[in-house]
């Protein structure tokens, strides 16, 4: 096994795109080493990207904000800033693992996990997040939900690495949420999850809406008719029980040693009801 | 030897103080060496092959590929563990399960064994054995495996205990029978009778640290054996018998321990790292992965139990019948039996019946976990004794009050109690702030009681007198629950002297005579007695001593505070002499000063305890938040109040987890879904709320100090009192442990839809 640790983003691409056997990048590692250390993966090369400028910094630009692969997800709630503009992906971040985890963890490696479990996943795909990819064909930017696409796998190329993961600038009156039900209070993996991202009107009126679901089928979930029910209406409780329900019928969970279809059906209507009325309070509704 | 262990009702000045543990420091600073912290010269690593299968027949296994590994010292299958068990069924299991021999009887179920120089190397020759298995079907429930149609496990059980020896063999090992009275008659007399059926699944004791130890065997003959145990003198005579040693031959040195709750009275792997010490010709380590501790270190039972109990409009059970199905893992136990005996013994009853049978399953042998059985039983009991007293209308603790056991009764399993403290733990409870503290809306409140045998058994300590007056204390006993800091308290109260002056250390095996594991809530109970026993031996010899420098005759010396006092009007002039001026001249007055004990503690006395808990339901998920939780246990004599408390807590922490979210999840494929931390639910700490504890002493008069074991007892009640809150606050009975949130919901739901 090789373990490297470049200083620039086009070494750590060229290492990856000529490597021959398993590759893996490591940041926080908290999903890598316990992998390795679990005997599931034997990596022939690992490429430490914490060392590569610019990655392990929130830069607040005019478009918005932009957090670096290597970002903690600790780091995340001491900025103020993001904290103000996206809470509900600020609370999502947090919500990995336990305290010590959190310290070492990035919301880019819990994207590429793969895992249709992941807490930060369903928050960022709710706020339009998009992630920003470099590779050896050059740079592109997809949308995050894009990344996963099955459990475990991604539509990254061999040598890709997700940069950063970029934020909108907040329209006036936007708030966002993210729940997610565990049978534990911390250190838990999600049994099924929501995020729920709206902006109002002056009247307090949904202009626009996105709510995603976790755990909820093989890959994250954005429920348009769930966005589509809230839109154009305050929050009330028909707005509500109709959310809900759409969220009851757009989950395809299985049946696991976390909980039944049935559970998760319901859990992800209860969790994206009552996501949808903290982020509607934050948009500064009723 | 003529120690009188009958309680005294003394006076104390140590003991009931809580000075800080002499093993603190150690611990927190990671120095103290826990089973996989030794290591020595020359040292290979050890690793097992596990079955993949629930059941298998084990035609072929070829080591040859991983023995020409460069790197591999020895491969050992069950044929390098040949049978030396002479007809001892228990020990032959005990063999089987380390190692099996031609079947797999459980995913997990060790098949060979490797010793290589490093860990990656011991990982590729586990890859390169071949075994050449025959798939059979498999049962993992314990209610399924008493079906007639069940896949057998062992066609040589017929079940015990049957008034015809049964013609054709069976899953159910063994039926066993306790109670008095006529529970027919006694059903005819109640105006309220409740019936139900319970089922708890399996759980794991969850110590944090696994199973891990350091075996080596010389070219002589002889080993040693490090290894985190509840009990290294039990380990060597397992070990020596099945590996065909002398057991003198074989020392083992207990490490500090991280928790064993039961599960670490048995033998798992320490065989198997001697066995291939002894291929390899050079010392072995062998530590458990988790995956390893949960897939084959032993759980408790699955369980499945019918209880009735009937009662008259004023409160009075007039007969309580219970049957009781335990898994016992592929092996025969007695874990129903236990259960069968526990379930009732709260209450003073007139008609009485409960029946247990052991049950076969493909899964691991089910080991001891902290007053093994009981827990279930009372669960199901203490359920069912709720439900009735809100049928008759009767408040739960006064209903509990009515009936409960007193001096006098005879216990449903048969002895008649002595003094005891289920009564003044109920009315306890009644008194406690607790009971009347306000709920908030979905919140609900449970209540239970729970009881426990306690054991006392052999043990023998050696207490000896530097000659700077400090006294080092060895005990057999292993510390698991604060027993070293306990004993050292005992040790300076009988000698009047300082608790700082006294050093307690857990010796080997070659260093003291047989002591029993800690187990049985004993060690603090029976390494007591045996220590005030070695104490009262060196005051004598202290008193001969003071007798020689003084030259007067030892009956006018008595002991008092720490001192030789001359007694009657003739030694009026003479001073007293600490024991340290005693310890000094030693030298010139006969040699070193030691007392030591040999004895059988007889007379643990019985425990109760009742538990109260406040328990938030949220209608629309089923989660759960415990809010509130009390408990109330009678000590006898609470030697170290803090380590009392922390084994009430530790019991009411272990139960909560078992109550909500862990479980034992098997696939069709008869493969445990959740070997690790992460999907066996134990609490964290930000689960639980501050634990409250209410210790109550009613001395037990079969100990000097008045003790009773405390570690068992404070699991039982949890299931039940939680049962109980969560059934209150979410308004419908929940009968399955645990009551994970899909669980709740589910039955919220049923209850709602009619």
């Amino acid at each position: 096994m090789r373990y490297i640790r470049p200083l620039s983003i086009e070494d750590a691409v060229g290492q990856l795109a000529g490597s021959a056997g398993t590759a893996a990048i490591l940041a926080g590692g908290s999903d890598l080493l316990v992998r390795m250390k679990g005997g599931f993966v034997e990596p022939d090369l690992i490429v430490d990207i914490k060392a590569i400028a610019g990655l392990s910094e929130i830069r607040e630009t005019a478009d918005g904000f932009s957090i670096g692969a290597a970002v903690p997800c600790a780091v995340l709630g001491e900025s103020a800033a993001l904290k103000k503009a996206w809470p509900g992906v600020v609370e999502a971040a947090k919500l990995i693992g336990s305290k010590q985890v959190q310290g070492r963890c990035t919301i880019v490696g819990n994207l590429c996990n793969a895992s249709p479990a992941a807490d930060s996943v369903p928050a960022l795909v709710a706020a339009g997040a998009r992630a920003s990819i470099v590779g050896p064909g050059g740079k592109r930017t997809i949308p995050v939900g894009s990344v996963p696409t099955g459990p475990g796998k991604t539509s990254l190329a061999k040598g890709e690495i997700i940069e950063a993961i970029l934020l909108d600038k907040r329209a006036p009156r936007s708030g966002d949420a993210y729940l997610r039900f565990i049978p534990r209070t911390e250190m838990d993996i999600a049994v099924v999850s929501a995020g729920v991202n709206l902006t109002l009107d002056e009247h307090g009126v949904i202009k626009a809406a996105r709510v995603a679901l976790g755990a909820a089928a093989p890959t994250v979930l954005l429920v348009e008719e769930a966005a589509e029910a809230l839109i154009g209406r305050t929050l009330d409780e028909a707005a509500l029980e109709r959310l809900a329900k759409v969220c009851f019928g757009a989950c395809r969970p299985i049946d696991d040693k976390r909980g039944t279809i049935e559970f998760r059906r319901k859990v992800a209507g209860v969790l994206a009801r009552r996501a949808a009325t903290t982020a509607y309070a934050r948009a500064g509704g009723k | 030897m003529n120690f009188d262990p009958r309680f005294s009702g003394r006076k104390f000045t140590s003991v009931g103080t809580r000075p800080i543990r002499p093993d603190g420091v150690d611990k927190v600073t990671g120095r103290a060496r826990y089973g996989a912290d030794f290591n020595m010269a020359g040292q290979l690593v050890g690793r097992v092959l596990r079955s993949p299968h629930a059941h298998a027949k084990i035609r072929k296994i070829d080591t040859s590929k991983a023995e020409k590994l460069p790197g591999v010292k020895a491969v050992i299958t069950a044929a390098d563990l040949p049978d030396l068990t002479d007809g001892d069924a228990a020990m032959y299991d005990i063999l089987d399960n380390c190692m099996a021999r031609t079947k797999a009887l459980y995913d997990g179920h060790a098949v060979a064994a490797v010793a290589a120089v490093d860990a990656r190397t011991a990982r590729q020759a586990l890859k390169l054995i071949v075994v050449d298995y025959e798939v059979l079907p498999h049962v993992t429930d314990v209610d399924e495996a008493m079906n007639h149609h069940a896949p057998l496990i062992n066609d040589a059980i017929f079940t015990e205990g049957l008034e015809e020896k049964p013609v054709k063999p069976s899953n159910v090992t063994k039926r066993s029978q306790f109670g008095h009275g006529d529970v027919h008659q006694g059903f005819g007399h109640a105006d309220f009778i409740v019936e139900r059926s319970f089922k708890t699944e399996q759980t794991h004791q969850g110590y944090i640290e696994p199973h891990a130890c350091v075996a080596s065997v010389s070219s002589d003959g002889t080993a040693d054996l490090w290894v985190c145990t509840q009990g290294h003198f039990v380990y060597r005579q397992h070990c020596a018998q099945l590996l065909g040693m002398e057991a003198s031959k074989l020392r083992v040195t207990s490490s500090e321990i991280g928790g064993g709750f039961g599960g670490k009275t048995h033998v798992w792997a320490e065989p198997v790292a001697l066995a291939l010490s002894r291929k390899a010709g050079r010392p072995v380590k062998l530590v458990m992965t988790r995956d390893e501790v949960f897939r084959a270190s032993g759980p408790t039972s699955a369980t499945s139990i019918d209880i009735k109990i009937g009662a008259r409009k004023d409160g009075t059970i007039t007969a309580a019948e219970a049957t009781l199905r335990y898994s016992c893992g592929p092996y025969a136990g007695s874990w129903a039996e236990i259960g069968a005996m526990t379930a009732f013994a709260c209450y003073k009853l007139d008609n009485v019946k409960t029946v247990g049978y052991e049950v076969l399953v493909n899964r691991p042998k089910t080991a001891a976990y902290r007053a093994p059985s009981a827990p279930m039983a009372a669960f199901a009991v203490e359920s069912a004794v709720d439900e009735l007293a809100k049928e008759i209308g009767m408040d739960p603790v006064e209903f509990r009050i009515r009936n409960a056991a007193q001096e006098g009764t005879r216990s449903s399993y048969g002895p008649v109690y002595g003094p005891i403290g289920i009564g003044p733990t109920l009315e306890a409870a009644k008194s406690h702030p607790h009971m009347k503290a306000p709920l908030g809306p979905n919140q609900g409140r449970g209540m239970a009681c729970g009881f426990w045998f306690n054991f006392g058994g052999q043990t023998c300590t050696d207490l000896n007198i530097g000659m700077d007056g400090s006294v080092s204390l060895a005990v057999g006993t292993v510390d698991v629950g604060g027993s070293r800091a306990s004993l050292s308290l005992v040790a300076a109260e009988e000698l009047g002297i300082a608790y700082e002056h006294v050093k307690a250390i857990v010796a080997d095996t070659s260093s003291l005579g047989y002591n029993d594991m800690t187990d049985g809530s004993r060690g603090t109970f029976s390494s007591s007695m045996a220590t005030i026993s070695a104490a009262r031996n060196a005051i004598k010899i202290l008193r001969e001593r003071a007798a020689q420098m003084w030259d007067i005759a030892v009956d006018d010396v008595v002991w008092e505070k720490g001192h030789a006092v001359a007694k009657g009007e003739k030694h009026g002039n003479l001073g007293k002499l600490s024991l340290k001026e005693i310890a000094a001249a030693s030298g010139k007055t006969g040699g070193p000063i030691a007392g030591h004990s040999e004895l059988v503690a007889d007379g643990a006395g019985v425990s109760f305890a009742t538990h109260i808990c406040d328990i938030e339901v949220d209608p629309e998920t089923g989660s759960t938040r415990v809010i509130r939780y009390t408990v109330v246990q009678d000590a006898g004599k609470a030697v170290h109040p803090t380590y009392v408390e922390g084994q009430y807590q530790g019991g009411a922490a272990q139960g909560i987890g078992w109550a909500l979210n862990e479980e034992y999840i098997y696939g069709k494929d008869g493969r445990l879904q959740n070997p690790g931390f992460l999907d066996y639910r134990i609490p964290v700490c930000s689960d639980l709320p501050m634990i409250d504890t209410q210790i109550l002493e009613i001395p037990n008069p079969n100990h000097p100090y008045g003790v009773r074991g405390v570690g068992e007892t404070s699991i039982v009640p949890p299931l039940a009192a939680i049962a109980n809150a969560v059934s209150n606050a979410a308004g419908v009975r929940m009968t399955h442990i645990p009551m994970s949130p899909p669980r709740i919901l589910a039955a919220i739901e049923a209850e709602r839809g009619g």
